[in-house]
């Protein structure tokens, strides 16, 4: 693992179509293998930095950097195929393509960045799916949707991994099973982390809390005792 | 990356969940190539044929001389013959003769027979010359003696030595079958024998129909047309083989050129299928292309992806069409022959062609249009923002764009421009541009339109208080119009072309029944099998006719071709007793006409159809030159009258001028007036008893006008089965779109049953859908299909066909239609959303897309 900040967020500010502020001169450095949670009111802008993050959108002022590179500095074409090596994503809707079997669904970041496709099979046992590879969505409960999803986003190792409530749509048993499967995860493939989360016992899983609020990104809480 | 995996992932996976609306959409590329393709192949097929069969009947003559009228005095041939540039002169007389054994046939039972000089033309046109039997050469030159094409002899079934009755006028001939012709075109029906046998059998003595000329080495071609035309006296034409390929060529260009366009209508009802298709799909898969995005795939890629699945629709469709092309157009050849049933190619029976460049040309077109069908559904999913794209319920935001009007009133607006332009070449090119807009602005306007429609009926019955399930398909229909729209447009494109065909052809139909009605006024019509038979009645035959008891008055009438334009097709002109204080008694006259008074003496009054007035420019009023005799003589146009039997013009004059003028005292038809209480069975049996009864064949006005529509339906045959396969597109189209909606619902169709909602409550929630989104685009399909039937009936006919008519809207047919459509689409919308409402209603709540 580099010894460098994975992600850094330099005086962002963003506002919505309809003019509302949501981020105003925010900044942060997320450090490599580092895992936080993001907390914060509704509508308080959590998934528009991520979107932001992701290079999804973009700043109206403000900088951020992924690796020691400038996102703002690429085109469109350049931000995915930033996106495509170096960011993983859970959603709270899972969003696992339904006409592809479990292991495609797995196996797409693989395709996409031209590696080999074994490990998306590795990556199935390692969530707990060995043996429903062939499966197709319609046949899984929520929590092993998320779990494939978890696996999507970890199978190409990349150096950053975005959830936005990902469990949102769980029910508490599954949801920390989730969240320890995600973390586990994400530590045992080396990558940084932001989850995004309204819940308490979510964000406990992260190596750090931050909350967001009009008045930027704040620490919440130095966690170590997970 | 690995592209080809992946695609062929997301293809599959896309394929195998939603095989029906791919099968609509390739059903409906495959109907659309087919029937281009087919009328393509039919219609090269025949022309081609027909070209072969005329250049192989000019043989390597480089001049033809002919006259304006079918035949001419055979002593302009020594001249020509021993003309210092001529090196062959080679006479030939064409006769169209009756064939006594084929009678029953009334259109297919005249045999093409050609009098040649056998040692001229072996020179020029060796193909006719026959072969005899062994030890018999002089066959070729007996006064007995026919030689037939394999396809003549196959048709009489006849072979050599057999015995065969022809007949011309009221004269039967009987010749021995001499011999074959081996090198006849394959399929052509022709006979040839010696031309002064032909002439002196068939009472043509001293008549040739057309000297070919072959030149001597090094004499310029052009210029000596140019001299030899300024050399011969006025009706006769010096014309070469192109001459007369390009005259067939123009004779059916309008016929074929109208049902390529029909099977245009049909491709693009195809497309417009696909395009609503993949829209559909696309805007279903907005959150999945999305997804994509946010995982790496970049806008180009899904671009590529989504214009990859249209290329694919398209090429499988096409194959598939041009599969199901050929086999039509064979089919087609065989049962009806090269025009349809058009009557444009007689005598040739040809065998389907393959032609790999315009099976190639129409892959093309309907990969092409299948991609463009594809490329804006797939460039917005390619644009769309993926943040919010992966949210459900953006879809009417990326529908957003269709609801501004004003690209469809511009299409509208075009439209209407484009029907005050003239044609062009001949062609209502404009015409057929205005009716693509009209379509084209049509489906365009729907999504503001529905918009604006269902948000009123929504407020009115939300003051209403209306039930529970009205409120909800209203609201549903006032808040995504767009989506609405899609639905919509099927109907829309196949409701107003059925609208607009079924406007065109039963106002056709009807003014054709008057017309038959107004030129048909006498009880019993006599003449000879031959059409415009070149003998006819001799005087002394008219005057048996007119002798026979119960008669109460006689018209006699001389029709025969006349050319007044050598690269045109020739005109008909009828002579016949015309009322000239009031024309319109015996011919339907336009209100276009002198009054009898403003006929000047000097000019003997001729009455035109309307198209010698588009095609030589025969106004009323206007002076002409007919090629009727040598002697100077002027001609006034008295009167223009509708005529739906010969779109290539024709004259109609006072009988006794015609003879007068010509010294000509044939006639080929009789039109028959009874004594009151005269049976027509009665004077029918008393005509036949006169020795020449048995030539004669007899009509009565209501066979005649049964046998005419008979051929007008037969001739529009191929129009209803484009229609029909139009509608039934059409109505796929309906059903592919209501079924991606109700897949796109399950979500809501499943929250629905969790408040409360019966099945069948959601069931009869779709039903009234449909039949509500049905109901509002039959009353738009059928204001354009009115203005499109509006466009075919005065600027289409008019300029491709040279006939007006009269405007007669079948009410109770379109009602029919209508309510047809309108329960169709309902119960599809219904079957459509079965599946959808079947699922597991708990797992349709937890759907994430």
């Amino acid at each position: 693992m580099k010894n460098t900040a994975t992600l850094e967020l330099r005086g962002i500010s963003k506002a919505y179509a309809n003019g509302k502020q949501v981020l105003s001169d925010l900044s942060y450095t997320l450090a490599a293998g580092e895992y936080v949670a993001i907390m914060g009111e509704s509508g308080v802008g959590k998934s528009t930095l991520l979107n932001l993050i992701a290079g999804l959108d973009t700043p109206d002022t403000g900088e951020i950097w992924v690796d020691g590179v400038a996102l703002s500095a690429k085109d469109d074409e350049a931000a995915t195929s930033l996106r495509r090596r170096h960011f993983g994503f859970v959603f709270q809707a899972f969003h696992v393509l339904p006409h592809l079997t479990l292991l495609q669904n797995v196996a797409l970041p693989l395709l996409l960045n031209d590696l080999p496709l074994d490990r998306a099979q590795q990556m199935l046992v390692a969530v707990g799916l060995q043996g429903r590879e062939q499966d197709f969505p319609r046949h899984l409960s929520g929590g092993e949707l998320q779990r494939v999803a978890i696996a999507r986003a970890l199978v190409h190792r990349p150096r950053l991994i975005l959830a936005d409530e990902p469990t949102g749509n769980l029910d508490p048993d599954t949801a920390q099973e989730i969240l320890q499967l995600m973390r586990s995860e994400i530590k045992a493939n080396g990558a940084a982390g932001i989850i995004v989360t309204h819940s308490q016992a979510a964000a406990a899983t992260a190596d750090r809390i931050l909350l967001l609020s009009k008045t930027g990104l704040q620490p919440l809480i130095s966690h170590q005792h997970v | 990356m690995n592209h080809s995996l992946l695609s062929r992932w997301l293809l599959l996976g896309e394929w195998q969940a939603h095989r029906l609306q791919i099968v609509v959409a390739l059903i409906a590329i495959a109907l659309g190539i087919a029937m281009g393709f087919s009328i393509h192949l039919i219609n090269t097929t025949a022309v081609n044929e027909f070209s072969a069969a005329v250049k192989s009947l000019s043989g390597q003559s480089d001049f033809q001389v002919r006259a304006t009228q079918p035949t001419f005095d055979e002593m302009l041939y020594p001249v020509l013959a021993q003309h210092e540039s001529v090196a062959v002169a080679s006479p030939m007389l064409e006769i169209q003769a009756a064939i006594p054994a084929k009678l029953e046939d009334d259109r297919n039972n005249t045999l093409k027979i050609l009098g040649i000089d056998v040692y001229r033309a072996i020179t020029i046109t060796p193909d006719l010359v026959g072969v005899p039997a062994e030890g018999r050469a002089f066959d070729m030159l007996s006064d007995d003696a026919i030689f037939l094409s394999p396809a003549a002899m196959e048709w009489l079934e006849v072979e050599q030595g057999d015995k065969l009755s022809l007949r011309l006028g009221t004269q039967t001939v009987t010749l021995r079958v001499a011999g074959g012709l081996v090198r006849a075109h394959a399929g052509q029906r022709i006979a040839v024998m010696d031309i002064g046998a032909a002439q002196w059998r068939f009472d043509h003595v001293g008549l040739l129909s057309r000297i070919d000329l072959k030149l001597k080495q090094g004499v310029n071609h052009p210029a000596f047309k140019a001299a030899l035309e300024e050399e011969l006296p006025a009706q006769y034409l010096v014309t070469e083989t192109v001459d007369q390929e390009r005259r067939i060529h123009n004779m059916s260009r309008a016929y074929r050129i109208n049902l390529n366009v029909l099977a245009l209508v049909a491709l693009f009802t195809g497309t417009f299928l696909v395009l609503s298709t993949q829209v559909l799909s696309t805007l279903r898969r907005r959150p999945h292309f999305a997804l994509l995005r946010v995982l790496g795939l970049t806008r180009n890629q899904i671009l590529l992806q989504i214009l990859r699945e249209g290329s694919l629709i398209g090429i499988v469709g096409s194959l598939l069409g041009l599969g199901l092309g050929y086999a039509f157009a064979a089919t087609a050849l065989h049962v009806y022959g090269g025009d349809l049933g058009g009557g444009f190619f007689p005598e040739i029976k040809p065998a389907i062609q393959l032609r790999p460049l315009a099976a190639l040309l129409f892959f093309v077109l309907g990969v092409s249009v299948t991609m463009l069908g594809s490329l804006m559904p797939a460039w917005e999913a390619a644009q769309a923002h993926p943040a919010s794209a992966l949210k459900s319920g953006s879809e009417e935001t990326a529908l957003a764009k269709l609801r501004t009007p004003w690209p469809a009133l511009i299409c509208l607006l075009l439209a209407a421009i484009l029907t005050q332009l003239p044609p062009v070449v001949e062609l209502p090119l404009f015409g057929y541009f205005a009716v693509a807009l009209l379509l084209i602005g049509g489906i365009a306007w729907m999504p503001s339109l529905t918009a604006l429609f269902f948000s009123g009926l929504f407020r009115i019955f939300n003051r209403l208080t209306a039930g529970a399930l009205t409120t909800l398909v209203l609201a549903r229909l006032a808040n995504a119009p767009q989506q609405a729209a899609i639905a919509l447009g099927g109907v829309l494109v196949s409701f107003s072309l059925m609208v607009a065909m079924a406007i065109m052809v039963a106002s056709f139909r009807i003014s054709v029944e008057d017309w038959l009605t107004h030129i048909l006024p006498a009880d019993i019509y006599v003449r000879t099998v031959v059409r415009q038979d070149a003998l006819g009645f001799t005087p002394q035959e008219q005057q048996a006719i007119a002798a026979t008891a119960g008669i109460e008055r006689i018209d006699f009438i001389r029709s025969l071709q006349i050319t007044l334009d050598s690269a045109r097709p020739t005109v008909t002109l009828i002579a016949r007793p015309i009322d000239q204080a009031d024309p319109g008694h015996t011919l339907p006259m336009t209100d276009n006409a002198l009054s009898p008074t403003e006929i000047p003496l000097d000019a003997i009054p001729i009455w035109v159809s309307e198209a010698m007035v588009d095609l030589y420019d025969y106004q009323v009023g206007k002076r002409v030159a007919l090629p009727l005799s040598e002697a100077q003589q002027d001609y006034i146009v008295a009167g223009v009258w509708r005529d739906y039997g010969r779109q290539f013009g024709a004259i109609q004059m006072q009988l006794s001028d015609y003879q007068k003028l010509t010294g000509e005292w044939h006639v080929n038809e009789t039109a028959l007036w009874l004594q009151a209480g005269v049976a027509p069975e009665e004077i029918i049996a008393a005509l036949k008893a006169l020795p020449f009864g048995e030539s004669l064949t007899f009509w009565q006005p209501n066979a005649i006008r049964a046998i005419s529509l008979k051929i007008f339906d037969r001739s529009f045959a191929v129009t209803y089965l484009l229609e029909l396969i139009a509608v039934g597109v059409g109505l796929l189209g309906v059903a592919a779109s209501f079924s991606a909606q109700a897949l796109r619902r399950v979500k809501e169709f499943g929250m629905l049953r969790h408040i409360g909602v019966t099945r069948g409550q959601i069931y009869r929630m779709l039903a009234l859908e449909g039949g509500l989104l049905a109901g509002f685009g039959i009353i738009i399909g059928f204001l354009l299909g009115g203005s499109i039937s509006l466009i075919l009936i005065f600027i289409v006919n008019p300029q491709s066909f040279h006939w007006t008519m009269e405007l007669h809207p079948p009410w109770q047919w379109l009602l029919i239609m209508a309510l047809t459509m309108l329960m169709a689409a309902a119960v599809t919308a219904l079957l459509a959303g079965r599946r959808a409402v079947s699922g597991n209603v708990i797992r349709a709540v937890k759907e994430d897309w």
